[in-house]
């Protein structure tokens, strides 16, 4: 009985009570779903150009702000170096392109998977290898993002928001909001939506598939760089970053592995998932499920969505 | 034609083959398990640093231990239990004269290995907490001091700070640890300490995968409001648990580390506002000590150490000497004790057991001030030695209070029970027969 009302009763018990924690909890879940949108949003791009699934983002957001931190570290200005590390991952982009990739044309996909395996460790290597294991900071004032908190006295209580949080949210909000319209109104983005429906079909109507493939790895790179940032502002840069990018696989698994929107919203419900039931269900068993929890959210989705919320539905033609 | 060759090859092959023993009677292999790469690789590298250092500093300063060269070998686990086995598998061989596993994991997979392939292990101030007795376990040791014995020196202090340990009584007290068996190793102690004395002990469990991810356990913290927080961290979670205390305004002077969770880059990351963190430690920090300056003259200025110039004397650097420290004065002992140059695990099993660095040894290798005499006996591997609580200055660690003696009277016991315990449970565990080693 006790454990029933453990699980059903105290918990909403605790959030009438107590509704500026859930306010907070609330918050702090958007803020890491909108993070794991992000990563997420690295491999959709590129799962939807390629149908690869790219096991490689994780490592690219670490490679990405060591890059940006390292150049720093040198002596190059903060923003020259961002610049330079912008022309890092192009120049990743069009490697991967030229060496990984376009040999392995009309190869089964577990072929090109594997590959991003080899990339992954590629990049491991070749980063410890430049910078070092060692954790490094995140340049934040370097680079004018906001320090500090604001304490909000709400609902009879105090809601804390970290500055570095809003920031991560509004500008990755901002850079979805601009893939959208990069991927929905541009001559490239159409390109784009043409080589995910049929390589074949767009090949011939002469989309460049080498072309595409650069710009979506490049764009990939670019938001594993932001993801490095905000993620690095908040603890700091080191090779466990990568370790986050798992997050986004429950996020893929709920949102649908080829959909912008899927990677958005799934970030959000996983996001807000985790901290609700680690916060509140959490201490019942011992507390630290949130790294399952994610993927029993995305288990349970499956259950009556198999492709997910927004993926397309799969069907099988015999 | 390529048959002969062929045949060349394998001739040349065996001949190396039965060469490697020959030479390997002309040094002491001293093989170094560590981590430079991975999530743990911000604490791994200066302790690797510093243990590789110390030691090749005796070999350029002294040429070795008692006129014997030492061979040292790195094998890189990552923190990883499994590649830290394969190391271990890769190294018996070649006469290892001892082995540091430098994780809590990799130490628990391997005890039941060194008895058998007689190699004794030191795992310092880390690994199964029961395994300081020697009778039980014979081939391992954890000197100066357990995780048992930090936590309760933790429990002493917050007494100490809130009056007296009956004020302990419906205090909340809080572990911070990383969900694997090294972050675990204090719940037993602290559960019993909790019964006893009346605090409520809260458990914050990490993943490893949410390391730099504690959004969720920091709105616990708040939620349950814990008076203190002992922090059992490692990698990448230290600097984010420093880190979100402080985005929480969780009062920073009330968390303490044990000592793994004391690395100048875990308190750094906290900036300004991480002044007053606290963190156990056995060693000192700096430069100003005659063998750190040793190694400054014979290693870093020679250009023959991967470590920063700027950084030798950090905490987790200095705590890598410490080990190494340990390893060459068993070396050192066993030579004494077995009167063999050339010394093998066996040897320096008995020298581990007859390890006794006086304060005027501390003085003689230029450690005076830089840490307390350790003595080992043979029914204790460890100990128990006294620590101290130090503190993030915005820059450093300083001293932030006396040597403080753990709480012998309720670790050993529960020690010997753990030991006797884990015999128990893993059937056919050997009875000890090394007969008891002294110093002469």
């Amino acid at each position: 009985m006790d454990i029933l009302y453990k699980i059903f009763l105290e918990p909403f018990a605790l959030m009438a009570s107590a509704p500026d924690l859930l306010l907070q909890t609330l918050w702090e879940g958007l803020v890491s779903g909108v993070l794991y949108a992000l990563i997420a949003l690295g491999f959709v791009l590129i799962f939807k150009a390629s149908g690869v699934f790219n096991f490689a983002q994780g490592i690219m957001v670490v490679f990405a702000a060591l890059t940006l931190v390292g150049l720093h570290e040198k002596g190059v200005p903060a923003f020259l170096a961002l610049i330079l590390t912008i022309g890092v991952m192009f120049v990743l982009a069009f490697a991967v392109e030229r060496i990984v990739l376009k040999p392995l044309v009309n190869q089964p996909d577990i072929i090109l998977f594997m590959a991003t395996f080899g990339l992954t460790y590629f990049l491991i290597g070749f980063g410890e290898l430049i910078f070092g294991g060692n954790p490094k900071q995140m340049i934040s004032r370097e680079l004018f993002l906001p320090q500090g908190s604001t304490d909000l006295q709400l609902l009879g209580g105090l809601v804390r928001v970290q500055h570095i949080d809003i920031a991560a949210a509004v500008i990755a909000s901002l850079m979805i909001a601009a893939l959208a319209v990069f991927f929905s109104k541009t001559r490239i983005g159409r390109a784009l939506r043409a080589v995910a429906d049929s390589h074949k079909a767009a090949l011939s109507v002469g989309i460049s598939l080498d072309q595409i493939w650069v710009i979506v790895w490049f764009t990939a790179g670019i938001v594993a760089l932001v993801t490095g940032i905000m993620w690095g502002a908040r603890s700091d840069v080191s090779f466990a970053l990568q370790i986050i990018a798992l997050k986004a696989l429950p996020v893929l698994i709920l949102g649908g592995f080829t959909s912008i929107p899927g990677a958005i919203v799934g970030g959000l419900i996983i996001g807000v998932g985790e901290k609700i039931g680690e916060f509140y269900w959490g201490p019942l068993i011992g507390g630290g499920i949130e790294t399952w929890l994610a993927y029993m959210i995305a288990l349970l989705f499956l259950l009556y969505r198999p492709q997910g919320l927004f993926g397309e539905k799969i069907i099988e033609r015999v | 034609m390529l048959g002969k060759f062929t045949l060349g090859a394998a001739a040349a092959v065996l001949i190396g083959a039965t060469a490697l023993p020959a030479a390997a009677q002309d040094s002491i292999y001293v093989p170094l398990l560590t981590y430079r790469t991975g999530p743990f690789a911000g604490s791994g590298i200066p302790i690797a640093d510093g243990m590789h250092d110390y030691l090749r500093m005796l070999n350029e300063r002294d040429g070795g231990i008692g006129g014997v060269k030492l061979t040292i070998e790195e094998c890189e686990t990552g923190y990883d239990t499994k590649k830290g086995v394969e190391c271990y598998e890769s190294i018996k061989g070649k006469n290892p004269a001892v082995v540091n596993p430098y994780s809590t994991g990799i130490t628990l997979q391997l005890i039941p290995k060194a008895a058998v392939d007689k190699i004794p292990m030191l795992s310092m101030a880390y690994g199964l907490s029961p395994s300081a007795d020697g009778n039980h376990f014979p081939w391992i040791f954890n000197p100066p001091v357990t995780y048992w014995d930090g936590a309760s020196v933790f429990i002493k202090y917050v007494a100490e700070k809130e009056g007296g340990m009956d004020k302990l009584k419906g205090k909340k007290i809080a572990l911070l640890h990383l969900d694997a068996p090294y972050g675990k190793e204090p719940i037993p102690l602290l559960e019993a300490l909790s019964k006893e004395l009346g605090f409520q002990l809260i458990l914050y469990p990490v993943a490893a995968q949410d390391m730099q991810n504690q959004g969720a356990i920091w709105l616990n913290v708040r939620r349950d409001r814990p008076d203190w927080i002992y922090l059992q961290g490692w990698g990448a979670m230290n600097p984010t648990a420093v880190k979100e205390a402080v985005r929480n305004g969780f009062p920073i002077g009330k968390v303490v580390g044990v000592w793994w969770a004391g690395g100048d880059d875990d308190a750094r990351a906290g900036g300004e506002q991480a002044k007053g963190y606290k963190s156990l430690d056995f060693h000192a920090v700096g430069t100003d000590f005659g063998v750190i300056k040793d190694v400054q003259k014979h290693v870093i200025d020679k250009g023959l150490s991967k470590y920063p110039k700027d950084k030798v004397g950090d905490n987790l650097y200095n705590r890598g000497i410490y080990n190494s420290m340990l390893v060459a004065e068993a070396i050192r002992t066993a030579q004494a004790v077995t009167g063999k140059k050339v010394v093998n695990g066996e040897d320096v099993r008995k020298g581990l057991e007859a390890l006794n660095i006086t304060e005027a040894r501390l003085k003689e290798m230029g450690m005076e001030g830089f840490a307390a005499p350790v003595k080992v006996s043979c029914e204790d591997h460890n100990g128990h030695h006294k620590v101290f609580v130090a503190e993030w200055d915005g820059t450093k660690w300083v001293k932030a209070s006396d040597w403080m003696e753990p709480m012998k009277d309720k670790v050993r016991p529960l020690i010997e029970a753990g030991a006797k315990d884990y015999a128990e449970k893993n059937t056919g565990w050997p009875k000890r027969s090394e007969p008891c080693a002294k110093q002469s």
